[in-house]
């Protein structure tokens, strides 16, 4: 109830609380639900704090990533010139920018920053993860009937964790030899890159863990390179049908050059 | 004029916001094929009253498409089957006798349901009331025609100002957000030369309100498909655009453009 | 016993009135505005653009609605356009021609001040609502696009494609959320009002009930402003919302609030016809599209053939025929009645031969496809939808069906209804469109209610109030009010019949439309009148209600509106009997001429009919405010 001109203006909670009742009483009105201000902060936390902002961040680690998926692949594609031309091109890559740099540096500042986007995706999916399974409690109780949302984008959690996963063991594997059979000399040797790769895939299980993992990361690609436009307001309908087709365009590049390889060492045309 | 016989309707009842609810099934054994979704309905509560039983509680109100109340998740598609549709231009001769029609409210943690099939989207509101408008107090405008509006802008304006405030964006997004709705609203405004002044004020306000109740966009486009104005995905990448902006703009410097 | 109706029409020339009014009128300074508290029910385009406008200079707001948002009102609807005396297309439009045609077109039975001034602000609203960035269709060049309207010789109406209803609504909710936003309203949403309250004859705040706990309680303040709309859906089918009411203004009526002109309701040429019994609602076509369908019924009754093969000799386009100089763009009354007489001669089209045709092939072949889609797109998507035929080939099937009701609260100059302190404002009150409205002018009236009318008025009415205290809620007539409000929802509920509000509101419907529908017959009328109290008896005896009236009960709501519909329909029909000429949409048809145009009787009916409750809506007191025309002259009109 209210009575007659007492100043009734109070400052609200922006929650629509206001609106349903929670226990029987009476409803307060709507007010003043835009007067709270928010506080000020640096302007990356600012915008990384809200889900449009992690988005930017999912998309431009995601762009980071999909450069070093593409070029790792490029720089794969020298294992058909044998193994010294791949050995040599590991070698390359440690003397980046040598000798303005010293041995070795550039390369670890590009891991840096390759682990720091993978984190920084990582963190992204999952804090949004948890805002979208937050904002619908209850799900529907009776069967969904999508009409465009795909497997692709409704699995990004799942193609990416399955990718990432392969990632760690991939590493493991090739980079840490971990679970790499032992080189000629009876133990891992790093730096023979084309030797470690055929040994490893000459193994039809990681063959095929490789293969599927990498089938998953083409269909993670195929809606986030897409989906990344979106997200970062690339949007122009002169250009919005080129993004489809680039999307596809690259999974299909960057898939078709990986699977390549373990079928060539399984089929015998990239041997030791 | 054709009848439609034995419609089984399982349609999902609850008592209030806290309740349990559960889906209860009906059959509706005649109804015409001119009719309407929602008299089809109606005609089901005709019968619940003479039942004595309780009628079930769905909003609705223009019956035009453009009020925006009405809702329902019909067979797992918001509004229905058929595309650009809202639930109250749904019409039987888009279903078969015989055919199992399943009914559930919209769910969203914004969309808290009320009762039954109803559900409160003052949520919506909130987010228009955070920087959904043009500050333009009565009385001070300017001859309309002083501010020219090239053909394509207003027509991309209205494209955008067509939302009615359903909420099928949100329900039938997987993750259960409202970021067509909310773009819809800043598109609009925003593309407008009345609308440049609070521009960026506009988008980052509306976004924190929407970020305050709703999930995230990853995408999917299930919005725009269910959407019965068919609003474009456009609208999303224009907000998210603009919402940068609102953070690294210089505003004192706005008028350079 | 009648009561002196006094309109406070302000002294000097018609086109100084307004501007007179405004610089007498007190004012209320800028720091105590803050001291009065308005109340505002309803948030359509009258609504809203008055609970918006009052908050930016200063007052406390609450504004009701039954509404979960106030972006769902009724005027969301309106399709066709808003029109205003702004003359951007140079054929020969001004304000005075704007007032001309709105006297005539109602038929010379509204009131010369309040419409010209409607006129007068016509031009202001769509500045505002341009600025607010309403996305009217523009030129090439980037000016603004206009279309013309039935009874218009002129192009004056704006339009945002056919949605103009919904971005006006959407432009004054947008700046009434702004000030939800900034705590300048409060708003209620999901609240009814049930009740008025009124003491030592001034009315001092409103009772509701919460529809979603269906709580009752008061609410006290200076002023109270009914922007509720319009009562057409008496009639059970008619293309309002189905939530469209008369609660708010019945009750206001019951209270002493004078109900002038029931009978004055719209019927509106375009609609699509009944499909079957079950209907709910009717849907319109914006009359706009009769800028470009031309209406037509085969020659020949009883022609069964689908318009296709029906040769153009055989076709009667009877608009053009019979009203050369303004053809398919007739007044709506006019447009109406005459496709009322073909369909009953037996001329109609459509399954149910209960449609004419309105024919867009001409148009097709003239524009070419695309800017006819442009300009109806949406128009002829919903058709297709409801109807279930393409009108890109076939042509559609429209029937007159009810739409808008002129009748409403008494107002005077200032809008004030005869309860000082309760205003009415929008197609609540009974309006400036006289016997009948002319197409794209309601939201012109809404809106100038809203925005320029009612602020000036209501600080005028305010001002000698000032720090004068108002009675609280805790004064026993708001405990009177809630009780009774309490025991009407519960009696309601305890009645344990055996049929439902809606079979009640269809039988309602039945009659009101038989008799006190397009024509209207003294027979007819006297019919009515006995038959709706022995309907009303078995409503009050044999209604079911099921469900609690705790939490939302939409059975329980509709109860209450049906309840109040009655009561209205009994006036109307008393009205109507009452008025023994034909004006505007009301048509007797004892009052016609030899070629069946409606016959006004000026010398005996040259009045506003306001009714004062007593306690029987039959038994209504009747009073009258005799028009007085100095500036239009009183003339029959012709659309020939
Ligand atoms: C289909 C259609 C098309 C139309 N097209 C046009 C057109 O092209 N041009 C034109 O000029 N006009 C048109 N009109 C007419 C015009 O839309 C309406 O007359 C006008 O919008 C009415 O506005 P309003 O603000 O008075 O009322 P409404 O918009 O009806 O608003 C009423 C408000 O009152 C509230 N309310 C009612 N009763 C209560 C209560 N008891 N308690 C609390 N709140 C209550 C409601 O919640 C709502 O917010 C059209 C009408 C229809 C039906
Ligand atoms: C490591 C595990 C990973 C997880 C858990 C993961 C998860 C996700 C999720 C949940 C999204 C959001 C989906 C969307 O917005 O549509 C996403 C987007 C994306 N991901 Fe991944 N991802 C992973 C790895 C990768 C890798 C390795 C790449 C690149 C090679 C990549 C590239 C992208 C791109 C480009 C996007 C789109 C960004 C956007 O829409 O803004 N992701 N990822
Ligand atoms: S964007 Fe579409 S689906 Fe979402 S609220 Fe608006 S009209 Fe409804
Ligand atoms: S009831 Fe208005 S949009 Fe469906």
């Amino acid at each position: 109830m209210s009575g007659g001109c007492e100043p009734t203006t109070s400052v609200g909670t922006a929650s629509m609380a206001q609106t349903i009742t929670k226990s029987r009483g009476a409803r307060e009105p709507v007010t003043g639900t835009a007067l709270s201000s928010r506080k000020k902060r640096p302007f990356l936390v600012d915008i990384y704090s809200t889900a449009v902002g992690k988005k930017y961040a999912m998309a431009i680690s995601g762009i980071a990533l999909m450069g070093f998926v593409l070029f790792h692949m490029i720089g794969n594609l020298k294992m058909y010139y044998g193994a010294y031309e791949l050995n040599n091109y590991a070698a390359f890559l440690k003397e980046l920018l040598y000798p303005l740099a010293p041995k070795g540096a550039v390369l670890w500042i590009l891991r840096g920053g390759l682990l720091a986007m993978l984190v920084l995706h990582l963190h992204a999916a999952w804090s949004l993860t948890v805002m979208n399974r937050q904002a619908r409690p209850v799900q529907y109780q009776s069967p969904r009937d999508y009409e465009v949302a795909n497997f692709a984008s409704r699995t990004m959690r799942y193609s990416g964790m399955i990718v990432f996963s392969f990632l760690v063991w991939h590493l493991l594997d090739l980079t840490f030899g971990v679970v790499n059979t032992v080189g000629t000399e009876g133990e891992f040797v790093r730096e023979e890159v084309y030797q470690n790769v055929v040994r490893s895939f000459d193994r039809w299980p990681v063959a095929a863990f490789y293969i599927l993992a990498n089938l998953l990361l083409g269909i993670h690609l195929r809606h986030g390179a897409w989906s990344l436009f979106q997200s970062l307001g690339w949007n122009n309908p002169r250009f919005n049908a080129w993004r489809w087709a680039f999307a596809t365009g690259f999974s299909l590049v960057v898939v078709i050059g990986n699977i390549s390889f373990p079928i060539a060492v399984l089929a015998g045309i990239v041997k030791v | 004029m054709n009848q439609l016989t034995n419609l089984k309707l399982k349609v999902w009842r609850q008592a209030g916001p806290e309740t349990k609810g559960h889906f209860e099934s009906y059959t509706v054994d005649k109804v015409s094929d001119e009719a309407s979704f929602l008299e089809m309905l109606d005609q089901l509560n005709e019968r619940l009253i003479s039942e004595g039983k309780e009628a079930i509680v769905f909003d609705h109100d223009c019956r035009e498409g453009i009020c925006g109340t009405c809702s329902l998740m019909i067979n797992g598609r918001a509004h229905g089957p058929q595309r650009a549709t809202t639930t109250c231009q749904l019409h039987m001769r888009t279903f078969k006798s015989g055919d199992e029609i399943v009914i559930e409210p919209w769910r969203a943690a914004a969309f808290p349901i009320i009762k039954d099939l109803m559900v409160d989207r003052a949520s919506f509101d909130r987010i228009v009331e955070a920087g959904g408008f043009i500050t333009a107090p009565t009385g001070g405008a300017p001859d309309a025609n002083l501010i020219l509006v090239p053909k394509p802008v207003a027509d991309a304006a209205m494209d955008s100002a067509a939302c009615i405030g359903c909420g099928a964006c949100v329900a039938a997004c997987p993750n259960g957000a409202a970021n067509l709705f909310t773009g819809a609203k800043i598109s609009h405004l925003n593309v407008l030369p009345q609308g440049q002044s609070e521009r960026y004020k506009r988008a980052e306000a509306m976004v924190h309100a929407m970020d305050d109740q709703f999930g995230s966009c990853t995408n999917h486009g299930e919005c725009s498909a269910a959407c019965p104005k068919e609003i474009s995905l456009d609208v999303i990448a224009m907000m998210n655009s603009d919402f940068r902006k609102s953070k690294s703009k210089n505003r004192k410097a706005l008028s350079r453009g | 016993m009648s009561t002196v109706l006094n309109a406070k029409v302000p002294d000097g020339e018609l086109r100084d009135k307004w501007d007179n009014y405004k610089a007498d009128a007190k004012l209320v300074n800028p720091n105590n505005k803050r001291k009065f508290k308005v109340i505002v029910v309803g948030t359509g385009l009258a609504g809203a653009s008055a609970a918006a406008t009052l908050a930016e200079l200063g007052y406390q707001v609450d504004a009701f609605t039954f509404h979960d948002s106030a972006r769902r009102a009724h005027s969301i609807a309106a399709q066709g356009g808003i029109n205003a005396a702004k003359n951007y297309q140079g054929d020969g439009d001004s304000i005075n021609r704007l007032f001309v045609d709105t006297i005539k077109g109602g038929d010379f039975r509204s009131r010369e001040s309040n419409v010209h001034r409607l006129a007068q602000v016509s031009v202001d609203i769509i500045d505002q609502m341009v600025a607010q960035g309403v996305p009217f269709a523009r030129e090439y060049g980037g000016m603004l696009d206009n279309r013309s309207f039935g009874g218009a010789q002129v192009s004056r109406t704006f339009y945002a494609r056919g949605q103009t209803g919904q971005q006006l609504l959407l432009g004054a909710y947008q700046q009434l959320s702004r000030q939800v936003g900034l705590g300048g309203v409060r708003l209620f949403n999901r609240t009814e009002l049930v009740d008025i309250v009124v003491i030592d004859g001034r009315c001092s705040g409103i009772v509701v009930r919460d529809l979603l706990t269906g709580e009752i309680t008061s609410h006290a303040a200076h002023a109270v402003v009914m922007a509720t709309g319009g009562y057409g859906n008496v009639f059970f089918l008619s293309t309002n919302a189905m939530n469209c009411n008369v609660t708010a203004a019945w009750r206001a009526h019951r209270r002493g609030a004078m109900f002038a002109n029931p009978c004055y309701t719209q019927i509106h040429p375009t609609c699509i016809p009944q499909s079957d019994e079950s209907q709910s609602k009717l849907t319109l076509m914006s009359e706009s599209l009769r800028n470009d369908g031309r209406v037509w019924v085969p020659k020949n009754a009883d022609d069964s053939r689908s318009a296709e093969q029906i040769p153009e000799s055989e076709r009667d386009y009877y608009l053009e025929r019979l009203y050369p100089s303004y053809g398919n763009l007739a007044p709506r009354d006019i447009s109406s009645r005459a496709a009322k007489r073909l369909v009953d001669k037996g001329h109609g089209v459509g399954p149910l031969k209960n449609g004419v045709n309105l024919d867009f092939s001409a148009a097709i072949a003239r524009l070419g496809r695309d800017v006819v889609e442009e300009r109806y797109g949406n128009l002829f998507q919903m058709y297709e939808r409801i109807a279930g035929e393409d009108p890109y080939k076939t042509p559609m099937r429209i029937y007159p069906a009810t739409h808008y009701t002129m009748g409403g609260l008494w107002v005077d100059y200032e809008l004030g209804t005869t309860v000082p302190g309760l205003y009415a404002a929008g197609e609540a009150n009974f309006s400036d469109h006289g016997a009948n409205r002319l197409g794209a002018s309601a939201l012109m009236q809404g809106l100038a209610d809203g925005y320029f009318v009612l602020p000036y008025t209501i600080s005028n009415g305010l001002a000698p109030l000032l720090n004068k205290p108002v009675p609280t809620t805790d004064h026993p007539a708001f405990v009177q009010a809630e009780t009774e409000a309490r025991e009407r929802f519960n009696g309601y509920l305890n009645i344990k019949g055996t049929r439902s509000p809606d079979w009640f509101h269809r039988e309602l419907g039945k009659i009101i439309w038989d008799y006190c529908g397009m024509e209207r017959t003294q027979q007819g009328l006297e019919k009515a009148l006995s038959e709706l109290p022995a309907l009303y008896s078995e409503f009050k005896k044999d209604l079911r209600v099921t469900g609690t009236g705790e939490s939302i009960n939409q059975t329980l709501e509709k109860a209450g509106r049906v309840d109040d519909f009655f009561q209205l329909g009994m006036l109307m029909c008393r009205d109507a009997l009452d008025r023994e000429e034909s004006c505007g949409a009301h048509f007797r048809s004892e009052y016609q001429t030899d070629d069946g145009e409606a016959l006004r009787n000026d010398e005996e009916f040259c009045h506003v009919s306001a009714y004062k409750w007593t306690g029987d809506p039959m038994a209504a007191e009747l009073n009258k405010e005799q028009l007085v025309y100095e500036t239009a002259h009183l003339a029959t009109r012709s659309y020939k």
